[in-house]
C-alpha cells in the first residue's frame, strides 16, 4: 500500500538570537499508511512540536527547514507553492496545535470559527455552511451543540475547547490529522473522552493520524505504531505493543522504567525511589558528535561517542537507531 | 498521634451571577473533612472543578472559608485574627502546577528563593545567601543556576526552584497542587524522588493534589477522592486501589491510562 | 444598564468639578474684561463701574457661580462681553465649524491608518515596514505648528488653496456644487494638517497591536486551517487587536473639539479654537467657561463611547462585567 505521508531525511534548525543555528531535528525518516495512527513519543526538547510544525511549514520565523522531503500524496510539501500549501493546510492535512486555551480566537463565536475553517476550503452558500457547521459540532458535542456554537472560547472548559479544535480540524475531511499534545492540560476522564473521539472519527472517516505526546501510557490501545523521538532524531519506531512491552532502544527502555508501577498493592514498592534517566536532555546547540543519548546511556560503547547510529531493523516493522543492533 | 492538619466541615461559597448577594452561589467546597498525620502524604484526587484547588487555598490560609474549621498542629486556624494567621502561614507552603507563572520571570533563581527570607525580615543578608545556597543544594540545583532567570531553566529545574522556595521558611506542610502534572515522565520521576528524599530528611508532610492516580498511588500513604466539593471516599492507598467504592473513584481509576494493559483500553465511560 | 447610569453620574460630577475649576481659574487670573476699558480714558469710571455691576462682576465668586449655574439650567450659557451676544449661539456656530474639520480629518486618518498599520505589521522588520516607521517617526517629531505653517506657506506660494477662512467671499452666490467645491478647497489644507499630525501615532498603534497579535497561537492555528491571508489579517488579527484601538478611537472622538486648536488658529479656520483663544486673552469669562465645558463634554462622551464600544466588541469584557 502506498504510504500517505513519507518524511525523508528531515533536518530542521532554529536561529538563536545570537545568530547561531541550533538543530532541532536531524535525519527524521518515517512513513505513514492511510488510516494509520502513529504515536510520536518525545519529551521536552525532543523536537516533537517542531516536527508537527515542519510538516505543514508552520515554523516560527526563526525556524529553518534545512533539508529533506515531506511527500504527501506525491507532492513535496516543502517545495509546494503558497497557494497549494494553503489548500493543503486544513483541507487535506490538519494540525491541532498544542494550546487549546489560546488556539481559538478570543472574540469570535466558536460556531463562526468552525464555519471559517470549513469555508476556507469549501465555497458554500450561507445556509449550507450553517447546516454543515451544525453537523460538525454535533459530531463532537452530542448534546448542546447549538448552545456551544454561540459561545465564546472563554466560556468553555478545556475539554470543550479541545473538541472545538477537533471540529475545526476534521471540517474538511482531511486525510491526515496531526495532533500535538491534544490532552496535555485535561484531566484523565476528559483525556479518555477525547481519545475515544479521535478513535471514532479516524475510523469513521478513514483519516490517518499522528498523535504527539510525552506520556507513553496514552498510546496504549490507541496508536498502531510508535515513533520515539530523542534529541531530534528517531530513536525507535515500531508497532505499539512491541515498543511498549519490549523496547529496544536504551532511551525507550529507560523512559518506560521511569513510570510509577501503579496499582501495585505491595507496600514495599510504594514510596520507593523511581528509576530516573541519569543526566539531562542534551543541549543541541553544542553540536555534539556521536549518539545524542550516549552521555546518559547505560549500554554505551566506544563507538557511540564518535558516530551516530543509523536505523537498524530489529524485526520486519521494528527499527532502532542504536549501535547495539547495527550490522 | 495528633494529626498535623485537621479539617472539619469546610464550606466555601463563591458568588456566581450578577450580584454578590445573589442566590446562585457556587459551592466550591461543600462540607469537607479530612486529617493528615505528620510526616505522611495524603493524595487528593478529583476531576477538574471538584474543588481541589479551592481546598488548597483555604488550607494555606490564602482564602477564608465560608464556614467550618481548620486545625493546624492542634491550633484552630480559622478562628485566629489576621496577625496570628500570619504566623501560621509560613508553616504551610504551596507549590503550583505551572512554575512559569508562579516564578517572577525578572528575578534570578537566587532572588526567587531568598524572597521569603527577605519578607520575614529575620535574617541578615549574609545569612540569606547562605540559606539560599543550602536550599539550592537540597533540591539538587547546581550553584551556577543561581544567577539564571526562570526562562533559562528547564521545566524540571523550575519546579525544583519552586520547591526550594517553598522550603525556605522551613514549613511543616507542603501542598503540591498538580506540581508534577506539567512535567515530562522522566522529570516527574526525578522530582518524585526528590520529594521523597525531602520528606524523610526534613520530616515534611505533603498534601499532594493531582488527577494522576498512578503517581498518587506511588507517593501517597492515604488517598482522598473529591467530587463536586465533597470528599466522597478516603482511606489507605492500598484499600482505595483494591476496593474503590464510589463512582467518582472508579471512573478516575478507569480513566487513568495504563501501560500494563496493552489491549484496547479505551472504554466508554 | 447600571453601568451606563453610573458613568452618566460620573460625567455629571466631572462637569460640575470642571466648571468650578474654570470659574476659579478665571477669577484667579489677574484682571478682568473691564480693565481694558478702564485704561481707556474716554470712558468714565462710573460707566465702567456700572457695566461691572450690570454683569455682576463685583459680586463674590460663589454667588456668581450659583447664578451662572442657574442660568445654565435654563439653557442660557451666559453673555459674551466681547461679542456682545449670548454665548450659546456663538459657541454652536464655531463648534459646528470645528466638528466639520475634525470629523473629516479623524475619519480620513483612521481609514488610512488601519490598512497602513496592518500592511506594516504583516511585513514587520522588512524594508517596507522600516520605511514606514521612519516616515511616521519623522512626522511625529515635527511639531504641528511647523506642519501647519508649512502648509500655509504652500498655499500662499502656489495659490492652489485659499489661505484661510471657511468659505470665499460671495459664497452665497455659488451653485450647490460650486459651494461644495469651495468648502472642500478651504478645508483641504487644515484637514491635511490634522491628518498629518494624527496619522503617525495611529499607524504606529495599529501596527504595534496587530504585530503583537500576529504571534498569537490562535493565529497560527487559523493559518493551519488554511484560512486565506486577507481574512487572517483583517478578520482575525485586526479583530483580536481591536481593544487598544477601540480605546484610541474613543479618544479620537473625544478630541474632536479640542484637538484642532492650533491648526485652526494658524489657518484662520473659524472654529472653537480661535474663539477660545480670543476669549481667554480678553477675559471673556462666560465664553471661556462655555467653550471649556463643551470640549469637556465631548472628551468625556468620547471616553464613554470607547467603553461602550469595547463592551460591545469584546465578549470577555461582557462576561467580566456581568460577573461583578
Amino acid at each position: 500500500m502506498t504510504p500517505i505521508l513519507e518524511v525523508q531525511n528531515l533536518h530542521v534548525a532554529y536561529f538563536a538570537p545570537t545568530g547561531q543555528l541550533c538543530p532541532a531535528l536531524a535525519g527524521v525518516h518515517f512513513d505513514l499508511a492511510p488510516g494509520e495512527i502513529l504515536g510520536v513519543l518525545g519529551e521536552s526538547g525532543s523536537g516533537k512540536s517542531t516536527l508537527a510544525a515542519s510538516l505543514l511549514r508552520l515554523l516560527p520565523s526563526n525556524g529553518k527547514i534545512q533539508q529533506g522531503k515531506v511527500l504527501f500524496d506525491g507532492i513535496n510539501l516543502l517545495e509546494a507553492s503558497p497557494q497549494n500549501l494553503r489548500k493543503i493546510r486544513g483541507g487535506r492535512i490538519s494540525l491541532i496545535v498544542q494550546e487549546p486555551s489560546s488556539s481559538l480566537h478570543p472574540t469570535l463565536q466558536v460556531g463562526r470559527q468552525v464555519s471559517d475553517a470549513l469555508a476556507a476550503h469549501k465555497p458554500l452558500d450561507r445556509s449550507t455552511l450553517r447546516e454543515k457547521t451544525g453537523q460538525l459540532l454535533s459530531t463532537v458535542f452530542p448534546a448542546d451543540a447549538e448552545r456551544i456554537s454561540r459561545s465564546y472560547p472563554h466560556e468553555l472548559s478545556g475539554g470543550q475547547r479541545q473538541r472545538v479544535l477537533i471540529a475545526q480540524a476534521i471540517a474538511c475531511r482531511p486525510s491526515l490529522v496531526i495532533a500535538d499534545e491534544p490532552t496535555a492540560s485535561l484531566d484523565p476522564t476528559t483525556q479518555q473522552e477525547i481519545l475515544l473521539l479521535f478513535r471514532t472519527l479516524t475510523q469513521k472517516f478513514g483519516m490517518a493520524m499522528i498523535l504527539i505526546t510525552h506520556n507513553p501510557a496514552l498510546l496504549t490501545g490507541f496508536a498502531d505504531r510508535i515513533l520515539v523521538l530523542y534529541a531530534g532524531r528517531v530513536a525507535e519506531i515500531g508497532p505499539t505493543a512491541t515498543v511498549l512491552s519490549s523496547p529496544q532502544h536504551p532511551y525507550t527502555e529507560a523512559l518506560l522504567r521511569c513510570l510509577p508501577s501503579h496499582f501495585a498493592d505491595e507496600r514495599s514498592v510504594r514510596k520507593a525511589r523511581l528509576h530516573v534517566i541519569a543526566g539531562d536532555p542534551p543541549d543541541l546547540s553544542l553540536h555534539a558528535k556521536g549518539c545524542q543519548f550516549e552521555p546518559r546511556c547505560t549500554d554505551r560503547m566506544e563507538i557511540c561517542k564518535c558516530d551516530e547510529p543509523a536505523g537498524a531493523a530489529v524485526s520486519e516493522l521494528h527499527n532502532v537507531a542504536c549501535f547495539k543492533f547495527a550490522g | 498521634m495528633q494529626p498535623l492538619l485537621r479539617i472539619e466541615n469546610l464550606v466555601k461559597h463563591y458568588a456566581a451571577g450578577r450580584s454578590a448577594s445573589s442566590r446562585d452561589k457556587l459551592a466550591a467546597l461543600d462540607g469537607v473533612s479530612l486529617s493528615i498525620a505528620p510526616q505522611t502524604t495524603l493524595a487528593l484526587l478529583g476531576k477538574s472543578g471538584s474543588g481541589k484547588s479551592t481546598l488548597a487555598l483555604c488550607i494555606a490560609c490564602l482564602e477564608r472559608p465560608t464556614s467550618g474549621s481548620i486545625w493546624f498542629e492542634g491550633v484552630g486556624v480559622t478562628a485566629l485574627a489576621e496577625s496570628e494567621r500570619r504566623r501560621v502561614r509560613p508553616q504551610i507552603q504551596l507549590v503550583f502546577q505551572d512554575p512559569a507563572s508562579s516564578l517572577n520571570p525578572r528575578w534570578t533563581a537566587l532572588e526567587i528563593v531568598s524572597e521569603p527570607l527577605l519578607v520575614q525580615q529575620r535574617f541578615t543578608k549574609q545569612e540569606r545567601i547562605e540559606k539560599t545556597h543550602t536550599l539550592l543544594d537540597r533540591v539538587a540545583l547546581p550553584r551556577k543556576m543561581a544567577s539564571r532567570r526562570p526562562d533559562e531553566l528547564s521545566g524540571g529545574q523550575k519546579q525544583r526552584l519552586a520547591i526550594a522556595r517553598a522550603l525556605a521558611l522551613e514549613p511543616k506542610l507542603i501542598i503540591l497542587d498538580e506540581a508534577l502534572s506539567a512535567l515530562d515522565c522522566s522529570v516527574q520521576a526525578q522530582i518524585s524522588n526528590l520529594l521523597l528524599d525531602l520528606q524523610s530528611s526534613l520530616g515534611l508532610t505533603y498534601l499532594f493534589i493531582t488527577h494522576d492516580f498512578a503517581m498518587a498511588a506511588h507517593l501517597a500513604d492515604q488517598i482522598a477522592v473529591m467530587d463536586r466539593g465533597r470528599i466522597v471516599e478516603s482511606g489507605l492507598t492500598e484499600k482505595i486501589l483494591s476496593f474503590p467504592c464510589h463512582q467518582a473513584t472508579r471512573s478516575l481509576l478507569a480513566a487513568t491510562p495504563s501501560l500494563a494493559e496493552t489491549q484496547n483500553v479505551l472504554v466508554e465511560l | 444598564m447600571r453601568y451606563l447610569l453610573r458613568r452618566a453620574m460620573h460625567t455629571v460630577f466631572l462637569l460640575f468639578g470642571v466648571s468650578i475649576l474654570t470659574f476659579l481659574f478665571s477669577a484667579l487670573t489677574p484682571g478682568n474684561y473691564f480693565d481694558e476699558m478702564r485704561l481707556n480714558s474716554q470712558i468714565s469710571p462710573e460707566t465702567v463701574a456700572a457695566l461691572r455691576a450690570q454683569y455682576q462682576l463685583d459680586r463674590p465668586l460663589p454667588v456668581r457661580y450659583i447664578h451662572w449655574l442657574n442660568s445654565v439650567a435654563h439653557g442660557d450659557l451666559g453673555f459674551s462681553f466681547a461679542y456682545n451676544s449670548p454665548v450659546g449661539p456663538l459657541l454652536w456656530v464655531r463648534a459646528r465649524n470645528t466638528l466639520l474639520l475634525t470629523a473629516t480629518a479623524t475619519l480620513l486618518a483612521w481609514l488610512l491608518a488601519l490598512p497602513l498599520g496592518v500592511w506594516s505589521a504583516a511585513r514587520l522588520g522588512r524594508a517596507p515596514d522600516r520605511v514606514l516607521s521612519w516616515t511616521t517617526a519623522a512626522l511625529l517629531v515635527i511639531p504641528d505648528l511647523i506642519l501647519a505653517l508649512g502648509l500655509l506657506i504652500l498655499a500662499v506660494r502656489t495659490g492652489w488653496f485659499p489661505t484661510g477662512g471657511l468659505v470665499s467671499v460671495g459664497y452665497e452666490t455659488l451653485s450647490p456644487l460650486q459651494k461644495l467645491r469651495d468648502l472642500a478647497l478651504h478645508m483641504a489644507l487644515p484637514v491635511f494638517a490634522l491628518v498629518l499630525s494624527a496619522l503617525p501615532m495611529l499607524v504606529r498603534h495599529v501596527r504595534a497591536s496587530v504585530a503583537e497579535v500576529l504571534d498569537a497561537p490562535f493565529l497560527r492555528a487559523a493559518l493551519a486551517h488554511g484560512i486565506p491571508r486577507r481574512k487572517l489579517l483583517y478578520g482575525y488579527a485586526l479583530r483580536a487587536a481591536a481593544n487598544p484601538l477601540i480605546s484610541l478611537f474613543g479618544f479620537s472622538v473625544g478630541a474632536l473639539l479640542s484637538g484642532s486648536f492650533l491648526v485652526e488658529v494658524i489657518m484662520s479656520w473659524p472654529g472653537l479654537g480661535p474663539l477660545l483663544l480670543e476669549a481667554i486673552l480678553a477675559r471673556d469669562l462666560y465664553v471661556v467657561i462655555g467653550g471649556v465645558l463643551l470640549s469637556m463634554i465631548f472628551l468625556v462622551s468620547g471616553n464613554l463611547f470607547a467603553d461602550l464600544l469595547l463592551y460591545w466588541a469584546d465578549p470577555r469584557i461582557r462576561t467580566a462585567a456581568s460577573a461583578k
